[in-house]
């Protein structure tokens, strides 16, 4: 058969991420130190662990309601409240999802009509195109730069809007630059929205890993939230990648469209990640301040080393990734990946991965050990610098 | 300066100069802050935590719980003196509950710490009775789990 011809166009058309194409090679290469993966090193604290084992125990087997367990969404909802600061209903505003990704997917095709513009700030999470993609949109980058600390400008939104544009992704804290918006910042994108109809997916999937601030919701401040789809997840906060949970919180117009997607699609989240889901979002909040303090001090020692060996790196305030620039070496950001791979063993993700405006820079996470990432470091300085060897 | 200490206390190993990246100080002041913990006994010591069991010289470790009279004026301070000060005592705490003194030994052999406690524990005045419990496996030492190990089996995902 020709399958070309007979696949779906719009999924061929769709690239495969760059980052994996680019970890096949790490996974083959067996004594490489990776500060490549984009999950948290820790492992689930115990006791959220054993709230699900305690589920299958009693026979908690069964599906839940498409929405997700009630008593997960009444706590979910308290959480915003105290968090961020917004009320949602847990009855008609909240969905969980299986991981953010989904609710990421959901809401875009909940959103979209064919040809409608769905702007995405880049560099970013490679998922948001290809969604858009799919739901037969058209993907619109916005640019952010280094000397903005990476953060969305409001000439820069403006310049984008056209009168086919319908939603603003707001990625932040930002994978894979770290940056982050304050309320300041935030403030300034939403004067642009009100006056328009302009939805915005705030994607606050690292919203607990913020440095020396709060994190901001966009849906906080006013007349945003009615216009607001918040996407967040326990992955990285609560360091539960595998369980595969998420939620969307959005006004009961807009979740109605996606709680219907969801139930073809997904019909609900698994039930034992959901039973987790509620002891972590109850009496996890210790278990993230315990892990935003290592990351933290990871996060001080990577940008003191990289600024040290001259790979100029702004000092991220969020999620857990550095994004240096590596122009100073005269390499493209891919082959300075390759060439670091081949010399020294240590994988990196080409920051092209995230966008064409991430070329010159590499993103290192630090959900890495201190060791693992000192080691690192010091075989990257001798890379750039050529000492020893 | 309670993060410092927090810091060593996990992973002695840091240098001055990582701890003061790490919590955004002066590398000088960092330095001077450990010197005067350690002169006024605020860091007491530096140790590094082995796994015997996986090498040839294992050493038997016992607790001992002590019940001892408590004396005039010294209450439980000059008893305990007395046994810590012994080579063979690695640590001693004063418990609340149905005895006295936690008192940890090492020893060569089971024969070794039972003589010691035969020989030097029992028979001071102070001590009315001993319970010898020996350990048989060591899960966790301070907070670092022994044998298990945790590898990184994070797979290849794109994000």
């Amino acid at each position: 058969m020709n399958y070309e011809t007979l696949v779906s166009e719009r999924a061929s058309s769709i690239p495969p991420s760059g980052i994996r194409k680019f970890f096949d090679i790490v996974s083959e290469m067996k004594d490489a130190i990776s500060l490549g993966v984009g999950e948290p090193d820790f492992v689930t604290p115990w006791h959220i662990r054993s709230e699900a084992i305690y589920s299958l125990e009693r026979g908690r087997t069964y599906y839940t309601s498409n929405a997700g367990l009630m008593e997960l969404r009444r706590e979910l909802a308290l959480y915003m409240e105290r968090r961020i600061d917004v009320s949602y209903d847990p009855a008609k505003e909240i969905l969980i999802t299986v991981g953010g990704s989904e609710a990421i997917d959901l809401c875009i095709r909940a959103l979209v009509n064919p040809g409608d513009e769905v702007l995405v700030p880049e560099p970013s999470f490679v998922c948001y195109k290809p969604c858009a993609v799919l739901a037969g949109a058209v993907p619109v980058p916005l640019v952010t730069k280094n000397e903005d600390k990476f953060k969305l400008t409001k000439e820069a939104l403006l310049a984008a809007i056209t009168p086919k544009t319908k939603l603003l992704v707001l990625p932040y804290p930002n994978n894979p630059t770290g940056g982050v918006m304050t309320r300041g910042d935030l403030e300034e994108i939403a004067q642009v929205l009100r006056e328009k109809n302009i939805f915005v997916l705030s994607d606050e999937i690292y919203g607990e890993l913020t440095y020396g601030m709060e994190h901001t919701s966009i849906a906080s401040l006013p007349g945003m939230r009615e216009r607001t789809i918040i996407v967040n997840g326990f992955s990285k906060s609560y360091a539960m990648t595998g369980w595969r949970l998420g939620w969307a919180a959005a006004p009961k117009e807009i979740m109605q469209l996606m709680v219907k997607i969801h139930q073809y699609a997904i019909m609900c989240a698994p039930t034992a990640s959901q039973y987790a889901a509620i002891e972590a979002v109850k009496n996890g909040d210790e278990d993230i301040a315990r892990m935003r303090e290592q990351y933290d001090y990871r996060r001080k020692i990577i940008v003191d080393s990289f600024n040290k060996m001259g790979l100029s790196c702004f000092e991220p305030e969020g999620a857990f990734y550095v994004f240096p620039s590596i122009q100073s070496t005269g390499y493209s950001s891919e082959a300075f990946a390759e060439t670091l791979l081949k010399k020294e063993k240590i994988a990196v993700v080409p920051g092209t991965a995230f966008g064409e405006s991430g070329e010159g820079f590499v993103r290192c996470s630090y959900a890495y050990s201190l060791e693992n990432i000192n080691e690192a470091l010091e075989r990257i300085d001798r890379f750039v610098n050529g000492k020893g060897v | 300066m309670k993060k410092i200490l927090e810091l060593l206390e996990r992973n002695a190993c840091l240098t001055p100069e990582q701890i003061a990246v790490m919590l955004g100080r002066d590398p000088d002041a960092v330095r001077e802050q450990i010197k005067s913990f350690e002169k006024e006994n605020v860091i007491v010591g530096y140790k590094t935590i082995v796994n015997w069991e996986k090498t040839e010289n294992e050493p038997v470790t016992a607790m001992i719980e002590l019940r001892v009279t408590p004396q005039r004026g010294e209450g439980f301070d000059e008893v305990a003196k007395r046994i810590y000060q012994y080579e063979e005592v690695s640590s001693v705490y004063l418990m609340s509950g149905g005895y006295d003194l936690a008192v940890m030994l090492e020893g060569k052999s089971m024969k070794e710490v039972a003589m010691f406690v035969a020989e030097k524990l029992a028979p001071m005045e102070q001590v009315i009775s001993t319970a010898t419990h020996f350990v048989l496996k060591k899960y966790k030492i301070d907070g670092n789990i022994v044998n298990d190990k945790l590898e990184d089996t994070r797979e290849v995902i794109s994000l």
